[in-house]
């Protein structure tokens, strides 16, 4: 293999910046698929993937370009996620990189995306070239985008592909721009084997099928391996490159080559993304720099809504996570929702995603309650927990203070919105950074803001605020210590430890509030009257009551009407069965995620 | 599970003069031909009908059967007669309303074997018959029942309806003494439901229509216990849901359908439970004259079908469910099946049992589908 016709790149771009469809349009253009064969986006295979218009997973692609200078290029296009959620695992796939396109919208300009995955690409050492798409738009100004590029990013821009990805105007420039601008990859065949792994999935005939990027060294058949992290050791049963959407065995890859192996590895946790591979029997000096065990960032809890679906519920948690080693799930019981797990996720799309594909790749009916991040509590014998479910939290007396997770967050906002979005942040218990001027029209401000108040809807409400003009990413900051409590909320007087969540003092009344008066809509009228209240330990600081209901009854049911009304009362009492019982009340399933729809606006 | 020794028949005359603004029931106006087709059809229906158990009640039903010439009437109560072995105390009904009858109509019901008469009455009140779209005053039915006594009827149920649009206790009071002051036998008092696909449904059940001068479930309730206690207080009995009569004057046919009992519908869109089976005849004018015996929604009842109609049905009777009878009629202990819900609904207050019989408490009636559907 010529390393010096390989190009392992990557496409950046802020969302909705067409770098799915640019990408299409590569891999169309390279012929290594008929265009019959094209599915709008071929890179995102998951049904849900192509629905939500998001890249979940990064994947690769290998084709091969024949360029103008008559020689034949092998491409390695290395798919990555385009959310803040998989921050992690897309600067593992920038690692496996040698370059990246950056996609800007000749309309939009630089966003905040753009600009963290051009930070991120920069520190991976990638040679970055602009790409300038959409200028098929009538409200397009590619020159005032490449202006932009060079002022805030500070590379050239002048030369850069002025394409629309959606129409293929300039894909030729672009294919060309790649073989010009990519580098070529460096690495020694003949040094002890070091690849990283940059993704993994599951197969149920192969076993885990990992995803990697050769630095140093080959690898075949046979080959002892070792991941050097995990510490697992297996030997090799097959390798090969990426067709589209499907995988192509061949004889060895070498330093340079992207490619996949497989090795009877039962589970993913053993293949974790960031890990290097090395040879077992000539293993390499040092493991490759930034690997980081993945951390879930948010934790609730996830309830099969018929208490006998658990053991499905179960199998269900353990097929995803063999795909999706970023899923942590552990059992767990709620007096109210009986036996399920308390799983964590790196964010709340990514718990969106896995709660959708429980439900909808799985038939299962859940019940998933209040979002929680993971506090730091410090307590009085001076041991400390990571709280992840709010009812584990010990009893105040024993409580020294708590911490909560602070993440640093740049928004990207035009000037007409940089009010109502500092209001925002000041409303979130943001601290304000700074706030600088990209240009005459677009400040970037920094904050820094606690998780938790992010998590639940905070996206939306930037969006709503700035009418889609703002754009956001954050990065972990760390811990610091916070005025915290625990709110319950009793139904009937009775405690309902799903419905409980850790919140800031400040805010506890309002939320405690909103929080009742959501759970008057959702509760439906039964034969008595319902208190709703919320409290902090024995003090009720709000009150709702849900009034009683004074008649159901059909005052007729003649011969013609049996059927009829006997369909009726098969849909009450149906409608009852995906109810929870908590004491004598009836409580409907999303009555247990209001909590997340305080904050609407 | 042990099929009924005797049957019901209903027969359905699917004519109005005008459909009232309330009224989702298959019926609409039709001409003298229609009536005359139909009449021959209904004819052959009962002509491909085959039943050798003793009939112990025959009810005509509508829309408005007495829209019809009397003379059709008599013709397909003689093909009845004709096709079925009819007890000789079997009880006869026909619906009629105020301003569709007369003196002839009395006279050939009553030769026909007619023995009971219902009368849509709905109000006493002329504002609220207007709302409701009757076609009728009240001198008009005041007509009506002296016209049947006069003809010897000594059986008539007095049809009324309650919870109307800006209806109070005086309006419904008004109504309920008109009526006693008659001394019928059997009151039937409907609390208004609103259906979809009616001008009522339209005008009412929606919030920004004039959904606000509905009585609220409160004042509903309130003119329920009124109506209920009014009767009671003029000596008539409580015996289904929305049913009053004196004593012994209890429809027969109507609690045939509470109990159980099979019964042969007749006509478009009537309804069949036959030895298990529950069908009804299509709903479509032209497929029924073309085919009179096109049944639809064929539904054989389980066991378990059969024992939850038994409660959410019997229940509606304030006598209740019979343990002795549930058990003569599955072999099963009625406790056995549904003990469990029982006590729960016992002790919620919604049932009582005494004497081996399970029924609703007055607590119970005003959540009468919530006990019903723990049966379902």
């Amino acid at each position: 293999m010529d390393r010096s016709k390989i190009r392992n790149f990557c496409i950046i771009a802020h969302i909705d910046h067409g770098k799915s469809t640019l990408a299409d349009r590569i891999i169309e253009s390279t012929g290594l698929l008929t265009s019959r064969e094209m599915q709008a986006q071929v890179l995102d295979n998951m049904d849900l993937e192509r629905e939500r218009g998001i890249t979940i997973k990064s994947q690769a692609v290998r084709t091969v370009y024949k360029a103008k200078d008559g020689e034949e290029y092998i491409f390695n296009l290395i798919d990555t996620p385009g959310h803040v959620d998989f921050n992690y695992e897309v600067s593992r796939s920038l690692a496996a990189c040698d370059g990246a396109i950056l996609v800007v919208d000749a309309a939009q300009g630089i966003e905040a995306q753009t600009l963290a995955n051009v930070y991120l690409a920069l520190d991976h050492d990638l040679d970055v070239f602009p790409v300038i798409n959409k200028i098929d738009l009538p409200s397009a100004e590619p020159d005032r985008v490449a202006n932009e590029i060079e002022d805030v990013i500070g590379i050239e821009a002048q030369d850069a592909p002025r394409i629309s990805a959606k129409v293929g105007i300039g894909i030729e420039e672009v294919l060309e721009a790649i073989v010009e601008k990519i580098p070529a990859p460096k690495g020694d065949p003949d040094a002890p084997l070091k690849a990283l792994i940059f993704d993994s999935i599951y197969d149920s005939y192969k076993g885990v099928i990992v995803f990697c990027r050769l630095m140093d060294g080959r690898v075949s058949r046979g080959t002892p391996i070792k991941m050097m992290a995990t510490g697992a050791v297996c030997e090799v049963v097959e390798v090969g490159t990426f067709g589209a959407g499907q995988f192509i065995p061949c004889d060895e890859l070498s330093a340079g080559m992207v490619g996949y192996l497989t090795a009877s590895i039962k589970n993913v946790r053993d293949t974790a993304v960031g890990d290097t591979v090395t040879n077992a029997e000539n293993p390499c000096k040092e493991a490759l720099p930034g690997y980081k065990k993945v951390q879930s960032m948010v934790f609730c809890g996830v309830y099969p809504a018929d208490g006998a679906k658990y053991p499905d519920l179960r199998d269900a948690l353990e097929k995803l996570q063999l795909n999706d080693a970023s899923l942590n799930y552990e059992p767990e019981t709620s007096v109210a929702l009986g036996f399920g797990f308390r799983c964590g996720f790196l964010g709340l799309l990514h718990l969106e995603v896995v709660q959708e594909r429980l439900e909808r790749e799985y038939n299962l009916d859940l019940v998933t309650t209040a979002p929680s991040v993971v506090y730091k509590v410090h307590k009085t014998d001076g041991t400390v927990i990571d709280l992840t479910n709010p009812t584990n939290l010990p009893d105040p007396s024993e409580i020294e203070y708590m911490e909560e997770p602070v993440v640093s967050a740049e928004i990207m906002v035009t000037k007409d919105f940089v009010g109502p979005i500092m209001e925002l942040c000041q409303e979130r218990r943001g601290r304000y950074i700074s706030m600088e001027y990209m240009e005459e029209t677009r400040a970037l401000l920094k904050y820094e803001l606690p998780l938790n108040e992010i998590i639940y809807d905070f996206f939306d409400a930037l969006k709503s605020r700035s009418r889609g003009y703002a754009s956001f990413d954050y990065d972990m900051k760390g811990y610091e210590k916070s005025d915290l409590v625990k709110l319950d909320i009793l139904i009937n007087h009775e405690e309902v430890d799903a419905l409980s969540f850790i919140v800031h003092a400040a805010s506890a009344y309002e939320r405690g509030r909103k929080m009742c008066e959501k759970l008057k809509e959702e509760i439906p009228r039964h034969l008595f009257e319902i208190p709703i209240q919320a409290a902090i330990g024995s003090k009720i600081i709000a009150r709702e009551t849900v009034k009683a209901v004074r008649k159901d009854v059909l005052a007729k049911c003649y011969g013609g009407d049996i059927t009829r009304k006997k369909k009726l009362l098969e849909k009450q009492k149906e409608g009852k069965k995906r109810m929870r019982q908590i004491g004598n009340v009836e409580i409907p399933q999303k009555a247990f995620m209001s909590v997340l729809k305080l904050d609407e606006t | 599970m042990k099929h009924s020794e005797k049957t019901g028949l209903y027969v359905h005359i699917p004519f109005c003069l005008r459909k009232c603004a309330y009224c989702d029931f298959l019926s609409f106006p039709a001409d003298a031909d229609t009536h005359k087709n139909y009449v021959n059809a209904l004819c052959k229906q009962i002509d491909a009908t085959d039943d050798p158990r003793p009939v112990a009640s025959v009810y005509i039903g509508g829309g408005t059967p007495s829209v019809i010439g009397p003379e059709w009437i008599d013709k397909i109560l003689c093909k009845l007669k004709d096709r079925f072995d009819i007890s000789g105390d079997a009880e006869i009904t026909i619906e009629v309303n105020p301003g569709t009858v007369g003196p002839e109509h009395f006279k050939i019901y009553r030769e026909a074997g007619i023995n009971r008469l219902s009368i849509g009455l709905q109000s006493a009140n002329e504002d609220e018959l207007k709302l409701l779209g009757r076609i009728h005053t009240y001198a008009d039915f005041l007509k009506t029942f002296h016209g049947a006594r006069d003809a010897g009827f000594d059986n008539i149920s007095v049809d009324l309806m309650t919870a109307l649009p800006g209806q109070d206790a005086s309006e419904l009071m008004h109504s309920l003494s008109c009526v006693c002051d008659l001394y019928p036998e059997h009151v039937s008092a409907y609390s208004l439901i609103l259906e979809e696909g009616t001008p009522f449904y339209e005008r009412y059940a929606d919030p920004g229509t004039d959904a606000d001068i509905l009585p609220d479930e409160e004042t509903e309730r309130q003119l329920y216990y009124l109506t209920r206690d009014y009767l009671a207080d003029r000596g008539y009995v409580h015996y289904e849901i929305s049913n009053f009569a004196k004593p012994g004057y209890e429809s027969r046919h109507n609690s045939s359908y509470w109990t159980g009992q099979d019964y042969l519908g007749f006509g478009l869109g009537a309804a069949s439970l036959n030895r298990g089976v529950r069908y009804r005849m299509t709903r479509d004018l032209a497929v029924y004259l073309a085919d009179p015996d096109h049944r639809e929604e064929i539904t054989v009842l389980s066991e378990r079908d059969a024992m939850s109609e038994c409660m959410f049905l019997g229940l509606r009777m304030m006598r209740g469910v019979s343990e002795r009878d549930f058990y003569d009629m599955f072999g099963t202990e009625l406790t056995d099946i549904y003990g469990e819900e029982i006590d729960r609904l016992i002790a919620q207050g919604l049932l009582d049992k005494a004497d081996g019989k399970l029924f609703l408490t007055e607590k119970g009636t005003d959540f009468g589908n919530y006990v019903f559907s723990r049966f379902v």
